[in-house]
């Protein structure tokens, strides 16, 4: 693929540096932010906020995490549904005031975190739980890896399920998120304006989109590039394994943590663990990332819509127009999301980012194909 | 004899029993590994498939029946006669033989040569599809599965009265074991006798070793991978459809049935993935281990439900240490 377009010359290295160095790509790109925060808070309703734009969101960052570790790093994982849930319990805990009891007694008790703030701990302890997991991968590899953070999946959700304190004790079992306000404005809570979500998920959408998109151009980007192609390698050429694959598990869970966050406080609300953050939440991020593309950002965000809105068309033709049985539908989703991870894999590995840039190509060269 | 004692014997035993059952499962893994290099994720559902297919077919359940009526508005559920079971097994086994054709032919024939995860996500995306249509075939509602010989001979279901009562007499204490356990044991015990001698002994097993060997070597001598990729994955929904069986009489066909597939994984990668007595070892470890740590550390201190994690955290604890396995072959990397 060309990245440069005739015309369109760099005069200073900072230009040439950019993220998108063609003119016509960083215009679009204005483009899309402009429309997605500034015209789309203004037109959306309640059913378009909550069935679409919250969970494309929210699984764009998830797909973005664990395409950096899977993509980006070559560590696949399928522990992202307890990871979310790290993210999930710890941005609730932060939210409620962390208690610390020893002996019985209540030792402390943080103040309650805004809700910024507590998003942003459900990422960092996520990383840390994520580091934590990370550690056997210095030694295992391949679907090895990938069956040892089954653990972390099954362990996680067990511990959220068993120990009471993760719940404040509640006697549902289930964690629900308190009304929050960001400067005056609620952001969590059954009275939230559908804007005020929104815009909240977004910010860290693009932020974290932004930081993603930054590492992976930059050193430590290289340096998981490296260890993905071939560890030893990349070892023998100077990449420290250990710091590159421990980095990319904190970078990755960091994000996964703030996705599972958003998606108790600001999407869902209430939260019972085995339900929300089992291990087919695990198995549709992956989903979205090879449908998306692997060790892409765009990618990330394309397997996130797609499968977002596969389940609602799927329901609008199945259910709405052909008037057939909601459960008849459901199997049929997973014989097509089944059938075109498959499809996907033999056909075109790197996934819809992919055929996008190729599409892009040919319109370029349209009509002369040479 | 000491009560304690007696019970934690029972215990243990049990867990035996289920180990027998993981190991079930991990042998349709292993053969697929060997010949292959395919770590199929979809075991699991194909156990599930099987199962269902099984139960369809025995009821004489129309394939597909709920989405024929929901298309054309008709109102067919069943074609109004039962199979006997045998023959239902039989029609069964076709089914696995056909869908391993297909596998082949649709799937692992455009990616061959593909590195090992992509053919492992694939494979996950196969056991989505397959779980997808199992359910749209037959219906995603519970069902008992019951394989009978003859009227009133069929697959033994609940404990066994002999042993506890012979045990209760000679020492005291009787033990509780599942009729059904037993037969699974005995049931696996002749499968993984029958798979050995079938690899050893006949002209395709050789094959099949031969291409487990080296890929290009079988093909340079004339054996046809195609024929021997078909035939492992056959042999794998074989050993499913036992599985299946098995799983099935005892807790019902439904869906959880396919997350056993994910508890024969931690089995494998503690016996190794290319050893079948590695998986029925490792089978054993993590069957007795899980019931013993919910019974000695996991109900008393732990608040119960550690069955759910302990399988893949002993693997984890134990693959740090030795990433092969226990019976695999040493891993060697190269530049």
């Amino acid at each position: 693929m060309f990245y440069r377009e005739a015309g369109d010359f760099s005069t200073t290295y900072a230009e040439d540096q950019q993220t998108f160095p063609i003119k016509f790509d960083r215009y679009r790109y204005y483009l899309v932010l402009f429309i997605a925060i500034v015209v789309v808070p203004f037109v959306v309703n309640d059913y378009w906020v909550n069935s679409l734009l919250l969970p494309f969101l929210i699984y764009a960052i998830a797909a973005i995490g664990l395409n950096i570790l899977v993509g980006y790093c070559g560590q696949v994982s399928l522990g992202t549904g307890g990871f979310m849930a790290v993210g999930a319990y710890s941005c609730y805990k932060f939210m409620t005031g962390v208690d610390i009891w020893w002996g019985g007694e209540l030792l402390f008790r943080l103040p309650e975190f805004n809700i910024f703030f507590s998003v942003i701990m459900g990422g960092v302890m996520t990383a840390l739980v994520g580091v934590l997991f990370g550690l056997p991968s210095l030694r295992i590899k391949g679907f090895y890896l990938a069956v040892a953070t089954l653990a972390a999946q099954f362990f996680l959700v067990w511990l959220f399920n068993r120990v009471s304190w993760f719940y404040n004790y509640s006697a549902s079992g289930q964690i629900n998120a308190p009304e929050r306000d960001l400067m005056g404005i609620l952001i969590t809570g059954p009275s939230t304006e559908p804007w005020a979500a929104y815009l909240f998920c977004l910010f860290f959408t693009i932020v974290c989109a932004v930081i993603a998109r930054n590492l992976t151009r930059g050193a430590s980007g290289r340096k998981w590039m490296a260890i993905r192609d071939m560890d030893i390698a990349a070892e023998i050429i100077g990449v420290n394994p250990l710091k590159a694959k421990l980095t990319a598990f904190a970078v990755s869970s960091f994000f996964v943590g703030i996705s599972g966050a958003l998606f108790f406080s600001v999407y869902l609300g209430a939260v019972e663990v085995g339900e929300a953050f089992g291990i087919t939440k695990s198995f549709l991020v992956l989903f979205m990332i090879i449908i998306g593309g692997l060790g892409s950002i765009f990618g990330s965000f394309a397997g996130a819509a797609f499968l977002v809105l596969l389940p609602v068309a799927l329901k609008v033709v199945g259910v709405d127009w052909l008037g057939w049985p909601t459960d008849i539908v459901a199997h049929l989703q997973l014989v097509i999301v089944g059938g075109l991870i498959v499809i996907f894999l033999i056909a075109e590995p790197h996934g819809i980012a992919q055929l996008w840039r190729v599409a892009k190509e040919k319109l370029r060269l349209w009509p002369f194909p040479h | 004899m000491n009560e304690q004692l007696a019970y934690t014997i029972e215990v243990f035993a049990n867990g035996l029993m289920a180990g027998v059952l993981y190991a079930l499962v991990a042998l349709g893994f292993v053969l697929i590994y060997k010949a292959s290099g395919i770590f199929n994720f979809a075991q699991g559902v194909m156990a599930l498939f099987a199962a269902m297919t099984l139960v369809g077919i025995q009821n004489g359940q129309v394939p597909f029946a709920h989405l024929i009526n929901s298309i054309f508005g008709t109102d067919i559920h069943y074609f109004g006669w039962t199979v006997h079971s045998a023959f239902a097994i039989i029609l069964t086994v076709g089914v696995m033989v056909l869908l391993a054709v297909f596998v082949q032919r649709f799937v692992f024939r455009h990616l061959v040569g593909q590195e090992p995860i992509i053919l492992f996500m694939a494979t996950i995306g196969l056991a989505y599809f397959l779980e997808g249509m199992a359910d749209l075939m037959w219906g995603s509602d519970i069902k008992t599965l019951n394989v009978c010989a003859t009227e009133g001979a069929c697959l033994p279901q609940g404990m066994n009265v002999w042993l506890e009562g012979t045990t209760y007499e000679a020492l005291g204490y009787g033990f509780f074991i599942d009729n059904l356990d037993i037969v699974a044991s005995i049931v696996a015990a002749f499968l993984v006798i029958g798979l050995v001698m079938f690899a050893q002994y006949t002209k395709q097993g050789r094959a099949m070793r031969a291409v487990a060997d080296d890929h290009q070597a079988a093909l340079s001598v004339g054996v046809s991978l195609n024929f021997i990729w078909i035939l492992v994955w056959s042999l794998a929904g074989f050993v499913a459809l036992v599985a299946g069986i098995m799983w099935g009489a005892k807790s019902g066909v439904q869906f959880s049935l396919s997350l056993i597939a994910l508890k024969a994984l931690p089995v494998l990668m503690l016996g190794g993935f290319t050893s079948i007595p590695g998986a029925i070892v490792g089978g054993l470890i993590i069957g007795v281990g899980e019931k013993m740590f919910e019974f000695l550390i996991g109900a008393p201190f732990l608040g119960g439900a550690t069955e759910n994690w302990f399988a893949y955290m002993l693997a984890l604890v134990f693959l740090v240490f030795r990433p092969q396995g226990l019976f695999g072959e040493k891993i060697i990397e190269r530049v």
